[in-house]
C-alpha cells in the first residue's frame, strides 16, 4: 500500500526524505554495487551510453553506467541529491566539456555515432542535442531574440518570415505564446520564473533538436507552471527523445515511460517506469521510492 | 502551554534587550561613516578651494590702449612690395614710440627702459599680425589693445604690495604714476585670457598658454586608448574564455598584476630603451608617450576586464552553449555585451592615471619647451601633467596662477572623461 504512487496529487516536493535516505545509506558503508538491475537497453535507442565513468578531478561522480535512450521516450532519472544526475545527463551533450576539471571516459553515441570521437562537432551536437537547464537562464535580450538566437546562428531559416514563423510556432509549443504575443520586445528576463522556463524550452525547441535534456526544469515552478510543462514534454515526445532529471517522483511517474534510479554515482536500477514505481526489484530504488511518502 | 508562553515572552525580552546594543551600534557605525565622508569632503573642497582661487586671475589678462602709428620709417619697412617687409619690420620700435609719445615727459636712459617694459614681447606679434591683415595700416595711427607684462598685469590685479617700501618691490613709483594716469584715463583694460587657452608655452607667463600640452595629452590619451583597450580586452578574454589553466596562464597572471604595480617611471625608461633607442621613434612625441602610457594602463584594463568578465553569471554561458553557439558566438553575442560596461570602467580608470602620469613622459623626453602646437603623432610635444611640472620651476610669480589654472583644465579633462565613462556605462548596461 505504502509503495503506491499517488499520481493524481499534484504536489510540490519536499528534498528532506530523500535526504535522509542517503544520509543513511552512506553510513551503512559504501553499499555493494553489483551491477544495474533492471534491462538497459531500450527498443529503438537513440542514444546509447555504456561504461560511462566521470571524474572531477581525481573524484569520481559516475562510475561505470550504460543505459539506452529510447527514440520518442520519455527517460526520467531519479535520485538523491549529489548522486551524479546532472553529471550525467550533461555528458550527453558534452556540456561538461566546459568543466575544466571534468573528465569523461567511456562510450556515449548518438545515432551510433560516438558523441566523444574526434571528429565530432560540438556545436552541431548540441544542435542536434538541446538541454534546458534548472534555473530558467534566458539570454537579456528580447523575448523574439531569445527565441530566435539558435536558428539565427545555425542559419535554420533563409529568411526574416521563415524565422519568424520558427519563433512565433516555437512559442506555441512551448505553450507560452499567448501570454508573449504582446511583448515580443519585452526582455526575457522581465518576465515570471515559470514563463522564463518555458521560454528556455521555445528556445530549445526552436533549433529542433533530436534529443532534449531537461535537467530538473521545473524545479522553481509553482505546481500550475509545473503541470504546464509536464503537458509539454508530453506533446513533445511525439517528436523528439527526452530525458528528464527531476526529484518529484510523481512528475517521473505522470511523464516517463522509463526511470532509471542513481545512487552515488551508480546507475542501480532501470526500467518501465510503472514497474519501478509500483515494484521495484533494488533495495536502494525501494528504500528511495518509499522513503519519499514516509 | 504556559511554560512556552513564558519562553516566548523571555525570548521577545531577551531579543528587546538586545535589540538596544544593537541599534546603537548601528548608530555608532552610521556616525563614523558620515564623519569620514565629511573629512574627505571638507579636504576636497579645501583643495580644489585653494585651487580655484589661485587660478582665477590667470583667466584675466590686462591690455593697455595705446595710439600706435604704423610709421613705414620707424618699422624700417623701405620696399613694401618685399615679401617679407610686414614680417621684418621692427614693430617694437613702433611700440617704443607710443610709448615715448604717451609719456613726453621721460627722459633719461633707464626711465625709458622701464616703461618700455610695460607692454608685454607679444604686443610686437600682435601689431604684426594686424599689419599682415590690414596692410593698408601702413602709415596711419591706430589705437590698439596691446598685452601688458606680467609684473604690470600683476600691479593691476592687486599682487602688489604698494605700502612696501620701493625698493623690495618689482614695481617702482615711476611706474604706478604712469600706470595710474593710464587708468585714470581708460587706456587699460581686463579681458579674458584666451591667450591661455590659444597658445602654446612662452617664457612669458602672459603669452603662455596650454593649447599645446593639452593637443599632446589628448593625442597621446588617443593612442593609449586605441592601443590599450582593444589589446587589454582581446587579452581578458582570451586569458579568461580560451586559455587552458596551467601554469604558464598562471604565470602569465602573476606577471600581469605584477605589472599593474610596477612604478611608472620604469615604463619611462623601457619606452626610452626600447621605443626610442631601439626603434627609433622620435623623441618627445605623443606616439612614444602613448606607448608607454599603453604599457602602464594594460595591466589594469585586463585586470578590470576579467574581473567583469568572471562577473557574467556562468548560466547565460550554459545557455549559450546548450543551444549550440560556439565558443566564439558566446563570447562575442552574450558575454562581451554584459562584460562591456566594467571593462569600460577599467579602461577609463587606466586612462584617468594615465592623464596624470608624469615620471614616464619625463624620460622619454616630453618634458620639452613646446611652443607649437602638435600637428601629429610624431611632433614634438609635451602634456599637461608635465607643463604644470614645467610652469611650477618657473621664477615668474604668474605662474604659479597659470599653474593653477592647468591643474584646472586637466581637472576638467578627467571629469569630461568620467562623465563619457557614466554615459557609455549607462548606454551599455543592461541587467539580468
Ligand atoms: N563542477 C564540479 N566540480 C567538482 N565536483 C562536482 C562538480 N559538479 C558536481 N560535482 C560533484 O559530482 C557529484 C554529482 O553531482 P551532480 O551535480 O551530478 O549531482 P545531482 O545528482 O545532479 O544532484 P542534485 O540533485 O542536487 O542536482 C557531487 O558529489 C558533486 O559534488
Ligand atoms: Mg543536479
Amino acid at each position: 500500500m505504502q509503495k503506491s504512487v499517488s499520481i493524481e496529487q499534484p504536489v510540490m516536493d519536499n528534498m528532506q526524505p530523500a535526504k535522509s535516505i542517503m544520509v543513511q545509506s552512506s553510513k551503512d558503508t559504501d553499499f555493494e554495487f553489483t551491477g544495474t538491475v533492471g534491462n538497459i537497453a531500450a527498443a529503438n535507442p537513440r542514444m546509447v551510453t555504456r561504461n560511462v565513468d566521470v571524474f572531477y578531478g581525481e573524484k569520481q561522480a559516475i562510475f561505470d553506467v550504460s543505459l539506452d535512450i529510447g527514440t520518442n521516450e520519455v527517460i526520467a532519472m531519479i535520485g538523491p541529491s549529489g548522486c551524479g544526475k546532472s553529471t550525467f545527463i550533461r555528458c550527453l551533450n558534452r556540456m561538461n566539456d566546459t568543466i575544466e576539471s571534468c573528465k569523461v571516459s567511456g562510450e556515449i553515441r548518438l545515432d551510433d555515432k560516438s558523441i566523444y570521437r574526434k571528429k565530432q562537432d560540438v556545436v552541431q551536437l548540441r544542435a542536434r542535442v538541446g538541454m534546458v537547464f534548472q534555473k530558467p537562464n534566458p539570454f537579456p535580450k528580447s523575448v523574439y531574440d531569445n527565441v530566435a538566437y539558435g536558428v539565427r546562428i545555425h542559419g535554420l531559416a533563409s529568411n526574416k518570415m521563415e524565422l519568424e514563423e520558427i519563433v512565433v510556432s516555437s512559442l506555441r509549443r512551448a505553450g507560452l505564446w499567448d501570454e508573449v504575443k504582446d511583448r515580443l520586445d519585452a526582455p526575457g528576463t522581465s518576465l515570471s520564473g515559470g514563463q522564463q522556463q518555458r521560454l528556455c524550452i521555445a528556445r530549445t525547441i526552436a533549433v529542433n533538436p533530436e534529443v532534449i535534456l531537461m535537467d530538473e526544469p521545473c524545479s522553481a515552478l509553482d505546481p500550475i507552471a509545473t503541470a504546464r510543462i509536464e503537458e509539454l514534454i508530453d506533446e513533445l515526445r511525439e517528436n523528439y527523445t527526452i530525458a528528464i532529471v527531476t526529484h518529484s517522483m510523481q512528475q517521473a511517474a505522470r511523464v516517463s515511460q522509463r526511470t532509471a534510479y542513481f545512487h552515488l554515482g551508480y546507475l542501480v536500477e532501470v526500467g518501465e517506469t510503472s514497474q519501478v514505481f509500483t515494484n521495484p526489484a533494488h533495495k536502494l530504488t525501494e528504500d528511495y521510492i518509499t522513503g519519499r511518502f514516509g | 502551554m504556559s511554560s512556552h508562553q513564558t519562553e516566548v515572552l523571555s525570548t521577545a525580552e531577551r531579543v528587546n534587550r538586545s535589540l538596544k546594543r544593537r541599534y546603537a551600534a548601528e548608530r555608532r557605525f552610521r556616525f563614523y561613516g558620515l564623519a569620514s565622508i565629511l573629512v574627505a569632503l571638507v579636504f576636497l573642497v579645501i583643495l580644489l578651494g585653494s585651487i580655484f582661487f589661485t587660478a582665477i586671475p590667470a583667466f584675466q589678462k590686462s591690455y593697455i590702449g595705446l595710439n600706435v602709428t604704423f610709421d613705414a620709417e620707424t618699422l624700417g619697412i623701405e620696399n613694401i612690395e618685399a615679401s617679407n617687409a610686414f614680417l621684418t619690420a621692427d614693430y617694437d620700435a613702433v611700440i617704443k614710440a607710443a610709448l615715448r609719445q604717451r609719456f613726453p615727459d621721460v627722459s633719461s636712459r633707464s626711465e625709458k627702459r622701464t616703461l618700455y617694459s610695460t607692454i608685454s614681447v607679444g604686443g610686437t606679434y600682435q601689431l604684426a599680425d594686424m599689419l599682415q591683415a590690414q596692410p593698408e595700416l601702413l602709415n596711419t595711427t591706430q589705437f590698439v589693445w596691446l598685452t601688458a607684462d606680467d609684473e604690470i598685469d600683476g600691479y593691476f590685479k592687486g599682487k602688489i604690495d604698494i605700502s612696501a617700501p620701493e625698493s623690495e618691490r618689482r614695481i617702482k613709483d615711476n611706474q604706478i604714476a604712469w600706470l595710474e594716469s593710464l587708468k585714470a584715463n581708460g587706456e587699460v583694460k581686463k579681458g579674458f585670457n584666451w591667450t591661455f587657452l590659444t597658445a602654446g608655452d612662452s617664457r612669458e607667463p602672459e603669452l603662455a598658454g596650454i593649447r599645446s600640452a593639452l593637443t599632446g595629452s589628448f593625442l597621446t590619451l588617443l593612442i593609449t586608448l586605441l592601443l590599450s583597450f582593444p589589446l587589454g580586452v582581446a587579452a581578458a578574454i582570451y586569458l579568461e574564455e580560451f586559455a587552458p589553466k596551467n601554469r604558464w596562464t598562471d604565470l602569465i597572471e602573476v606577471n600581469i598584476n605584477n605589472l599593474a604595480a610596477v612604478p611608472s617611471i620604469v615604463f619611462g625608461l623601457l619606452g626610452l630603451a626600447v621605443f626610442i633607442n631601439f626603434f627609433g621613434l622620435p623623441r618627445s612625441a605623443p606616439i612614444v608617450g602613448g606607448l608607454v602610457l599603453t604599457l602602464m594602463t594594460l595591466p589594469t584594463v585586463i585586470i578590470a576586464s576579467r574581473a567583469s568578465i568572471q562577473s557574467v553569471p556562468p548560466s547565460i554561458r550554459e545557455a549559450a552553449l546548450g543551444v549550440g553557439a560556439s565558443a566564439m558566438q558566446t563570447v562575442l553575442h552574450h558575454v562581451l555585451p554584459l562584460a562591456l560596461p566594467g571593462m569600460l570602467t577599467g579602461t577609463i580608470i587606466g586612462m584617468a592615471r594615465a592623464l596624470g602620469e608624469t615620471a614616464p613622459l619625463l624620460m622619454i623626453g616630453m618634458v620639452a619647451f613646446i611652443v607649437e602646437t602638435p600637428q601629429g603623432i610624431f611632433d614634438p610635444s609635451t602634456a599637461l601633467p608635465v607643463q604644470i611640472y614645467l610652469w611650477t620651476d618657473s621664477p615668474e610669480r604668474a605662474f604659479s596662477e597659470l599653474t593653477a589654472a592647468a591643474i584646472i583644465v586637466l581637472l576638467l579633462f578627467l571629469v569630461s572623461m568620467n562623465l563619457l565613462a557614466v554615459l557609455l556605462r549607462r548606454k551599455f548596461e543592461r541587467r539580468w
